[in-house]
């Protein structure tokens, strides 16, 4: 049976319009600018940069205003804006050693040439509802400190010397490197595949997929070798003209795990390796990335699964993305009267069978 | 000092829109000019490596716009590829490429490109220094390597 339904439009309408009202909100009180949003909710924005996956902090911004806060919605706002837009090609691969870095640490070696530098991290505050900010309080600017140079080597290269840490090689099949946007994500999926699924999938899906392996469901004994946030420059190869030019200047959050290994069958006892990188400033998320990429690493390095979910690519590559995952489980709310009318003619039918039998007992 | 092409694109792109339309705009330019592409929004796709020196994968996708331009006098060509959205700023930057190429370089560098090269060493240098600003500075009372 099929049922043609009219008749939402108007009410459609109206729900809109109302939508647009309550986001302006109490109009007593300042509209908020994009500007505000874009300069003093930047966490906000790196997170929907990173899930939208789509540098750009002006429609981050202007996505969360028209989602009113729902980092989600915004995400989704910039997704489906994406996809509308034409690709000219493939940026060279960031080197992160050229980082400008305003947070640089290490929870492996308290020495390490450059320093640890802290940058503007919530670490080590006491976690206090400030009230001087409900009152308005005015902010002294940050004083910068001397001139100095940087150039860090990345501190996992200490353990490379001493070659008790994996290294990371390139592989020569890099030159098509699978992309999720361009081909559907099928597993089994190569490590490079499955790092480009972790970058953009939902922080907190990752951050409770890392948790679990620290819970023991798929341990892999991590420390942080190295996390650090700044700015990157990204080539790009101008088709005209057949050279490199930086093209654009992005800030990155990178994260490097020192894992223990025991060993395996085809690989002797070492330190092996997570990586996170994610746009913006989003340690939470790189520090997660970096235990899930470990945890799914367990095939490659010859160690034996838990059946952990972390352990599990399909599971976690196929449930991390936000978009994908809201779609599905909020379609639900949609009509589906046609649907639930024939569940509910089979379950009177299969009553009505159950009913006779007991009466004929 | 000489700029290769490379780099004054790079200061072009890289730069924020109010910038250079105002430094550009601040030189009184304002040749005749012709598309060869119109102002364009697209995307590029980054990359990484993992591990900074492992396997390539894709990290994300980052807006930039591009055009190219070709001035009536002397028919050079610029490129403008930048970050962002802006097809004012993509414009300015392909019309700076091709001034860069004529008699008006000495004026398009040190009125623009220099100022652009400053301002994005400023910006780098404000960073670096709040950093250190930031920096642990360990002291223990007995160190291990100290002991005879």
């Amino acid at each position: 049976m099929y049922v043609a339904v009219k008749g939402g439009e108007r009410a459609i309408d109206n729900a809109h319009r109302w939508l647009e009202d309550e986001r302006r909100g109490d109009r007593k009180v300042t509209d908020l600018s994009v500007d505000q949003i874009k300069t003093q909710l930047s966490l906000s924005i790196a997170k929907v940069m990173a899930e939208g996956s789509l540098f750009d902090p002006e429609l981050a911004s202007l996505a969360i205003k028209q989602a009113r806060g729902d980092l989600i919605e915004a995400i989704f706002l910039i997704r489906a804006y994406r996809t509308t837009l034409p690709r000219f090609g493939v940026g060279k691969p960031i080197n992160t050693d050229k980082m400008i870095a305003k947070r640089r640490i290490s929870a492996t070696f308290k020495d390490i040439p450059g320093g640890q530098l802290l940058g503007p991290t919530f670490d080590y505050t006491h976690r206090l509802l400030d009230f001087k900010l409900l009152a308005d309080g005015s902010i002294d600017e940050f004083e910068p400190g001397k001139d100095t140079e940087q150039m860090f080597q990345h501190v996992t290269q200490f353990l490379n010397n001493e070659g008790i840490i994996e290294t990371e090689e390139t592989s020569s099949s890099e030159a098509d490197s699978p992309d999720l946007t361009r081909q559907p994500l099928e597993i089994p999926a190569n490590r490079a595949l499955r790092l480009q699924a972790l970058t953009r999938s939902d922080e907190g899906f990752l951050l409770g997929m890392a948790y679990s392996t620290q819970r023991g469901f798929g341990r892999n004994h991590p420390f942080v070798g190295e996390l650090r946030i700044g700015l990157i420059s990204v080539e790009f190869e101008i088709p005209e003209l057949g050279f490199n030019i930086e093209i654009a200047e992005i800030e990155i959050s990178e994260c490097e795990t020192v894992n223990q290994f025991l060993g395996s069958k085809i690989h002797p006892p070492k330190f092996t390796r997570g990586y996170g990188f994610v746009f913006g400033q989003s340690e939470r998320k790189a520090i997660s990335m970096a235990l899930v990429d470990r945890a799914l690493r367990w095939k490659e390095l010859g160690e034996v699964s838990d059946g952990a979910p972390a352990q599990d690519e399909e599971f976690v590559l196929y449930h991390g993305d936000n978009i994908q995952a809201t779609g599905f489980v909020e379609h639900i709310k949609l009509p589906h009267y046609v649907d639930f009318q024939a569940e509910l003619e089979l379950i009177r039918k299969i009553r009505k069978t159950a009913f006779e039998a007991k009466k004929d007992e | 000092m000489s700029l290769v092409r490379s780099k004054w694109l790079s200061y072009l792109a890289k730069s924020s829109e109010s910038d250079l339309v105002g430094l550009y705009e601040s030189t009184g330019l304002d040749p005749s000019y012709t598309y060869l592409r119109k102002p364009e929004i697209g995307t590029i796709m980054a990359t990484a490596r993992i591990g900074n020196t492992g396997q390539k994968f894709n990290a994300g996708e980052i807006s930039v716009t591009r055009c190219s331009i070709q001035l009536e006098d002397g028919k050079l060509v610029g490129h403008g590829y930048v970050q962002g959205r802006s097809k004012k700023k993509s414009t300015v930057a392909a019309l700076c490429d091709a001034l860069m190429q004529s008699d008006k370089r000495t004026l398009i560098e040190s009125k623009i490109v220099i100022k652009l090269k400053e301002i994005e060493k400023k910006r780098h240098d404000l960073i670096k220094r709040k950093a250190e600003k930031t920096k642990v500075d360990f002291f223990t009372l007995v160190r291990g390597e100290d002991e005879k």
